[in-house]
C-alpha cells in the first residue's frame, strides 16, 4: 500500500517535471498505461509522454489530445506506443512517431502536420504510414473489412 | 494419451493463434469540415498514397481499394467514439473602453458556455485584446481585464481555475490592422482556445 502511494507520488512529480506530449480526455473499460516498467490503470486527466504505451482490454478505449492538437484514440485489445513527441508551440516545428502494435486507432492531425507534412507517422509491424493533414482510422490484425 | 491430447491441443492452438502476419489496414477519411487530406503508407519499397475519401491500403493488397463510409464506421466504432472534441476557438466582443460583453455577445456568450460544459475536461487558453483607441500600456491592462471577466464566466460553469490560462495581448495582435486611435469593433475581443 505504501509502496504504490510512493510510486503514484513519484510519478505525479515527474509528471509535473517532464515535458508533457499530451492529456487522456476519453477513458472507457479496461485501460493501462506503461511507463518505466510501472502499469497504472488510466483516468481523464492524466498526462501521457514519449516512451508511454497504451494497452487496452476488450472493453477498452482511450481518446488523447496532444499538445499540438493532434488526436488520437485507441480502441479495444489495443497496444499503442508513443515513441517520439517534439513539438514547438512558437513554430509549430516537431515530430511525431507512434506504433500500433495490435488493435486499432483513429486519429486527426495537429499542428506539427501543417508546418511539416509526414512529420506525424504511424509505425506498425510492416509498415510506417505519414499524415499529410487528414482523419485516419488503422487497424493491426483482425481485418473485418 | 493424456499427453498426447495436450500435444494435439498445443498445435492446435497453435495453429489457430498463429495464422501468419497480422493484416494490417490504413484508411483516410474525410475530416469534420468535409475536407480530406492524405497519408502515405510506406510497405518496403512500396509506397501508397491514399488521398481520397476511405481510400484504403492494406498489407493483403497490391491496389488502393475504397470502403464505404458505413464499412469504416461500423468496423471502427469504438476507437472513432473514443476521439476527443476537437480543439476549438470562440470570439467574445466588447464595448469599448470596458470589459463589458457587447449586447451580441452576452447571446453568443450562452452557446460558448454550453460547449464548453460539453467537454470532460476542458483545457482553456483565453487572450484578450483591445483595438488601438487610447494608450498601448492602459490597453495592456483593459485586454488583461477582459480575459479576466472571461475567466470569471468559465469558472461560473464550474470550469477548475487551474485549467484556464489567460494572456493580455493589448493592441499588438490586432484581428482588423488599422492605424492608431481608431475605433474598431473587431477588434476589442476575447479569443477563447478550448481543447
Amino acid at each position: 500500500m505504501r509502496a504504490s502511494l510512493a510510486a503514484i507520488l513519484f510519478w505525479i512529480s515527474a509528471a509535473a517535471i517532464a515535458a508533457d506530449a499530451g492529456e487522456v480526455k476519453v477513458v472507457h473499460g479496461r485501460a493501462y498505461l506503461e511507463r518505466a516498467g510501472e502499469r497504472l490503470a488510466l483516468r481523464v486527466g492524466m498526462p501521457v509522454r514519449e516512451a508511454d504505451r497504451v494497452v487496452t482490454g476488450p472493453d477498452g478505449t482511450v481518446g488523447i489530445t496532444f499538445a499540438d492538437n493532434s488526436l488520437l484514440s485507441i480502441g479495444p485489445n489495443s497496444d499503442f506506443a508513443i515513441e517520439r513527441y517534439v513539438f514547438d508551440s512558437t513554430t509549430h516545428a516537431g515530430q511525431f512517431d507512434s506504433r500500433l502494435t495490435q488493435g486499432t486507432l483513429a486519429g486527426v492531425s495537429g499542428k506539427i502536420v501543417k508546418q511539416s507534412p509526414e512529420a506525424m507517422r504511424v509505425h506498425t509491424p510492416s509498415a510506417i504510414m505519414g499524415v499529410r493533414g487528414t482523419d485516419f482510422v488503422v487497424r493491426v490484425g483482425d481485418a473485418k473489412h | 494419451m493424456a499427453v498426447l491430447a495436450v500435444a494435439a491441443f498445443m498445435a492446435l492452438a497453435l495453429l489457430t493463434a498463429n495464422p501468419g502476419p497480422p493484416v494490417e489496414t490504413f484508411v483516410v477519411l474525410p475530416s469534420a469540415d468535409g475536407h480530406t487530406g492524405a497519408v502515405v503508407v510506406q510497405r518496403g519499397e512500396n509506397r501508397q498514397l491514399l488521398n481520397e475519401p476511405y481510400a484504403t491500403s492494406r498489407s493483403t493488397d497490391s491496389q488502393v481499394r475504397h470502403l464505404s463510409a458505413f464499412q469504416v464506421s461500423h468496423a471502427y466504432a469504438p476507437a472513432l467514439r473514443a476521439l476527443p472534441a476537437r480543439p476549438a476557438s470562440f470570439l467574445l466582443y466588447f464595448v469599448t473602453g470596458t470589459d463589458e460583453l457587447t449586447d451580441e455577445s452576452r447571446r453568443q456568450l450562452e452557446k460558448v458556455l454550453a460547449e464548453l460544459r460539453a467537454r470532460p475536461l476542458p483545457d482553456v487558453l483565453v487572450i484578450g485584446h483591445t483595438d488601438t483607441m487610447g494608450d498601448a500600456l492602459a490597453n495592456d491592462e483593459l485586454s488583461a481585464q477582459r480575459a479576466e471577466r472571461v475567466k470569471g464566466f468559465l469558472i461560473g460553469i464550474g470550469i477548475p481555475g487551474e485549467r484556464i490560462r489567460i494572456a493580455g495581448r493589448g493592441e499588438r495582435e490586432l484581428l482588423v490592422p488599422t492605424a492608431d486611435e481608431v475605433d474598431e469593433p473587431r477588434n476589442r475581443r476575447v479569443e477563447i482556445n478550448v481543447r
